[in-house]
């Protein structure tokens, strides 16, 4: 059997994508209009990360997952109450502003920090996971500036598979036309940014929430400010992306025939 | 001017009913939310609620419950549970959050704490060793059944209802050998039993019906008890669809130690510990809270699908170009729709404000209770009239208590002396809860259920459509059986007559009036002002009630004379709604600051939720001034002058005092009304539809 890998999962929250999203250039900057008030839930790229480090913890016995996320504590201590219940983690934080708006690279470096001051952290079984992309900034960068920061030069983004299979790991990335690139990674340090995975989200169990804050509420409380942003930076142009979402709401109508209207849609 | 942003979260939620510090609680409405918001809303808006058999996919949903710690919620943690301590507060934001999508949902989850409750109450601590670790869904490698309750009160025609004294379910010695346990026969026929369709333990209501068994109690039958077990036929009802109701047909026999809270042998008869109205009592003083919770949540839940139906009423239309008010604001351009949706959130905040503050004080009251008992059995206290001796004992101290605590410069060491008297502060408590919980139960379901129709208009046709968002028309109807259930209004305007009269409340009543007056002097602009002048009229019409008498020289205020004293328990609810949703207010005012989240665009936010209360005080003082006039001067021959009153001068000062103080409140409501218009909503429902 694999030895155990400690898994740490970075990642943080995004405004609740069922909310209206307008971007409001604010006294700190670019943001969202009432960003602070909107609920959150935590960034859906990492959460797939997330269910699938927990599982793969579960089945690696004596691995252990650590979630470093970097966001404003407040918001992100409401996240946990749902998150909190879904898996067994520690918690890192620290306090700073986290939406689409802040550079990737200062991030990156506040999470590589984080990430170092991981008490007993053995960097030679460390799998860092994270989201290839996220729902609040799309760049992709994040991740990979953070690997190159703590040395890891094994990475893999778009990732739905990771598989244990003896001492190495078998992972499946996302590649052009629907195709995988499958490869064997035979020894930790790596960087894994998943797309979604493979796991459905986890049902909500309090009674691991209620275990899982008696570590989750200190790491809030005792969670270090971070200067991030984007200093330097003028936005010349912010808009919303031009997609829009219509939403029809239908009743009653065979499978075929939504799969029929998809495909029309697709060629048109 | 600032104004509300957006539809307040869950970060103002926990702040303004006071689970900020909670997070078992945090967690347990996250969890909750999930079910209702996914599983639960999926199965109305797949038709579920078209049929009143109990489905496969209805099923799903207890599966949803035990997963999300919906049913282990009631269980202290050495019997499974995760939550410790009293449950008041947990089961009324269960509640919330089900009833916020399907109040039958919602009734599903409560009716298996209504199930244990009389073991939780009640029950030995070997029946709770019994029952609750079998509560608790199968931990992962545990091979069992899951125990799941009804409670079988109601009877078929012409029986138990409303009038619970007259029991017709029976219970009769069938065996009792010498030395041994004896066995009952219990015959018990349910009218209406929630969870029955399921049940493997059902909680029945019996009375005896053999001289070696002494009056009545509440007994545990199980599904594997020798004899017969019916389920009986579905219960054809219009409501609440997603919770089970069955009329059964038990016929079991059981040991005697079933019958909860045990029994004594006293000459060679079984006398029950407790009788079933006992535990009755003591069971929906638990439960009956959050059945008003959940009209309030239902109220709450219309407005985000509301304001989303007037802003969008003429888009796509073609003289409704983007950026034209007719296109931004749709129905909103309107004054009425806004002024008519402020009503009905106010309702629903206030609704919600008196659940919760009802369930804190009961959780403080569960404690308060058991010292009590504890305390008099310690000084060999037993028996209802000597308890009732003790604690008469004390009430004159409670009231000189209460006296201080009124006082700006009170004596300190009466108040911290009777503060640490258990005695004391049970029956202050006692008090509060005599009143609180039947005023919730009243009047979040009664004039809920009226503000419910108001929502459901605002809809238009679309309201009493199956397609309309929020499920509103569903949720209408759904707020009449939640008004009858766990007693009526009737029953709720009984108990309210019995203690809306006694000193101690009365002495509360004194100091909340007060405290009233403080924080209008401080904020005269707000309904603060107005509630305390209500609540001055209906002390003063409560006295005047108490001591007059009608042209033929009977009592007016008497609990046989309803036409008075259900009038006056109507208006006692109104007042205590009114006045938690200030106190809300004001928590938020006070602690909003320190959650940046909160903090930020709190100004508006907390403006908006007083323009909110400062609405519902206006009507409130109309509902009081109108009772009031009507049962001050509706006993006067008609003949008579009213000016003959002998307290008229009084009276008419009290009224002025009332209608002086709703300067503004139009204003008030204006302001809510704009805040309507501009809030933030989000693009989609988060539930289907
Ligand atoms: C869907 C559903 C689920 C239920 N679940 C349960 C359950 O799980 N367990 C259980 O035990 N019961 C259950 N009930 C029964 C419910 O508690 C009763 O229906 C309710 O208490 C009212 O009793 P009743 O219907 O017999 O009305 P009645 O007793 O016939 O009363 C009818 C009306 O008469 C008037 N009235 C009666 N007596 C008085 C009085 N003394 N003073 C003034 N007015 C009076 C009131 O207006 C009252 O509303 C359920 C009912 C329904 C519909």
């Amino acid at each position: 059997m694999s030895q155990p890998y400690h898994i740490v999962v970075c990642g943080s929250i995004v405004p609740d994508p069922l909310q209206t999203l307008e971007p409001a250039l604010g006294p700190a900057g670019w943001g969202l209009k009432n960003e602070l008030q909107l609920p959150a839930v935590l960034d859906p790229w990492v959460a797939h990360a997330l269910f699938e480090a927990a599982n793969l913890a579960k089945q690696v016995p004596g691995s252990k997952v650590t979630l470093v996320s970097l966001g404003p504590k407040a918001k992100l201590q409401q996240v946990m109450m749902q998150v909190a219940q879904k898996a067994p983690f520690e918690l890192v934080v620290r306090d700073g502003p986290a939406g689409g708006f802040v550079d990737a690279a200062e991030v990156a470096a506040v999470l590589a920090e984080a990430v170092n001051s991981i008490p007993g952290l053995d960097k030679s079984r460390l799998l860092l996971f994270g989201g290839w992309q996220s729902a609040s900034r799309g760049a992709g960068a994040t991740l990979q500036i953070l690997g190159e920061l703590l040395g890891i030069t094994e990475q893999f983004q778009g990732v739905d598979l990771c598989q244990v299979q003896g001492d190495s790991l078998l992972i499946k990335e996302r590649i052009e036309g629907g195709s995988y690139l499958v490869s064997e990674l035979a020894n930790p340090p790596a960087v894994l940014g998943w797309a979604t995975g493979s796991l459905p989200e986890p049902p909500n169990n309090p009674q691991v929430g209620m275990q899982n804050m008696r570590l989750v509420m200190p790491a809030l409380q005792k969670a270090q400010p971070a200067k991030v942003g984007a200093e330097g930076v003028t936005y010349a142009a912010v808009e919303l992306p031009r997609q829009r979402r219509e939403t029809r709401v239908v009743k009653d109508v065979p499978v075929d025939d939504i799969a029929r209207e998809i495909a029309d849609w697709i060629r048109s | 001017m600032e104004t509300l942003r957006t539809l307040p979260g869950d970060d103002v939620r926990q702040i303004m009913w006071r689970f900020a510090d909670r997070f078992d609680l945090q967690m347990l409405v996250q969890s909750t939310r999930a079910v209702a918001r996914s599983v639960a809303a999926r199965l109305v808006a797949d038709g579920q609620r078209t049929t009143h058999e109990w489905t496969a996919e209805k099923a799903s949903l207890l599966t949803a419950m035990d997963g999300a710690g919906v049913t282990s919620m009631f269980l202290e943690p050495k019997y499974g549970g995760y939550i410790e301590g009293p449950k008041n507060l947990a089961m009324s934001l269960t509640a919330f959050e089900l009833a916020w999508v399907d109040g039958g949902a919602a009734t599903c989850a409560l009716a298996s704490d209504l199930a244990l409750a009389p073991i939780n109450e009640k029950g030995t601590e070997e029946q709770k060793d019994f029952v609750f670790p079998n509560i608790c869904p199968p931990q992962p490698g545990e091979d069992r059944e899951i125990w799941r309750g009804a409670f079988a009160l109601t009877e078929p025609l012409p029986y138990v209802g409303v009038d619970t004294g007259v029991l017709v379910g029976k219970v009769r010695v069938a065996e009792w050998e010498e030395g041994k346990e004896p066995m009952l026969q219990v015959d018990k026929r349910g009218r209406f039993i929630t969870n029955m369709e399921f049940a493997n333990f059902v909680t029945a209501a019996v009375a005896s019906d053999d001289p070696r068994i002494k009056s009545s109690c509440i007994i545990l039958l199980l599904k594997d008890d020798e004899g017969s077990w019916d389920p009986g036929a579905p219960t054809k009802k219009l409501v609440h669809q997603l919770s089970a109701t069955n009329d059964p047909v038990l016929n079991v026999k059981v040991p005697a130690s079933r019958i909860i809270g045990g029994y004594t042998v006293k000459d060679g008869v079984i006398v029950p510990n407790v009788s079933h109205s006992d535990a009755i009592a003591s069971v929906f003083t638990r439960t009956r809270i959050p059945v008003g919770v959940m009209t309030s949540a239902k109220l709450l839940s219309a407005v985000e699908p509301v304001i989303r139906y007037q802003r969008q009423r003429f888009r796509g239309g073609e003289a409704a170009q983007p950026g034209s008010p007719r296109y931004e604001l749709g129905l909103q351009m309107n004054e009425d729709p806004c002024h008519r949706l402020v009503d009905v959130w106010a309702t629903g905040e206030a609704g919600a404000s008196l659940g919760f503050e009802t369930s804190r004080i009961c959780d403080r009251f569960d404690a308060l209770e058991k010292g009590k008992e504890a305390l008099l059995h310690s000084q060999g206290i037993s028996g209802v009239r000597a308890e009732a001796k003790a604690l008469k004992a004390v009430q004159d101290k409670a009231l000189a208590y209460l006296a201080e605590v009124g006082k700006p410069d009170g004596d300190a060491a009466i108040i911290a002396d009777a503060e640490a008297d258990v005695l004391v502060q049970f029956l202050v408590h006692h008090a509060m809860t005599g009143v609180l919980i039947p005023s919730c139960k009243l009047w979040n379901t009664g004039f809920g259920a009226t503000m419910m129709r108001e929502a459901v208009s605002l809809m238009g046709g679309y309201g009493i459509t199956e397609d309309c968002p929020g499920f509103l028309g569903m949720k209408w109807m759904d707020a009449q059986l939640e008004a009858t259930y766990e007693g009526p209004e009737s029953v709720q305007r009984r108990q309210l007559t019995t203690t809306i009269d006694q000193p101690v409340f009365l002495a509360l009543c004194r100091n909340w009036t007060a405290e009233l007056k403080a924080i209008a002097a401080d904020r005269p602009a707000t309904g603060a002002g107005a509630l305390a002048a209500s609540m001055d009229l209906w002390m003063w019409a409560l006295d005047y009630l108490t001591k007059s008498k009608d042209p033929q020289g009977k009592p007016l205020f008497h609990a046989k004379r309803q036409g008075v004293s259900f009038a006056m328990a109507d208006a006692v609810a109104w007042l205590m709604a009114a006045r938690c949703q200030l106190l809300d207010v004001l928590e938020l005012e006070a602690k909003g600051p320190e959650n940046p989240v909160v903090a930020d665009g709190l100004e508006g936010t907390v403006q908006f939720f007083m323009d909110l209360f400062t609405v519902h005080a206006a009507r409130t003082a109309g509902e009081v001034g109108r009772i009031v006039a009507e049962l001050v001067l509706g006993y006067l021959q008609p003949e008579g002058d009213a000016a003959s009153l002998p307290e008229w001068e009084t009276y008419c000062n009290l009224r002025c005092a009332v209608e002086a103080r709703l300067a503004g409140c139009r204003l008030a409501k204006d302001r809510a009304a704009h805040a309507v218009t501009q809030v933030m909503i989000p693009e989609a429902l988060d539930y289907p539809q």
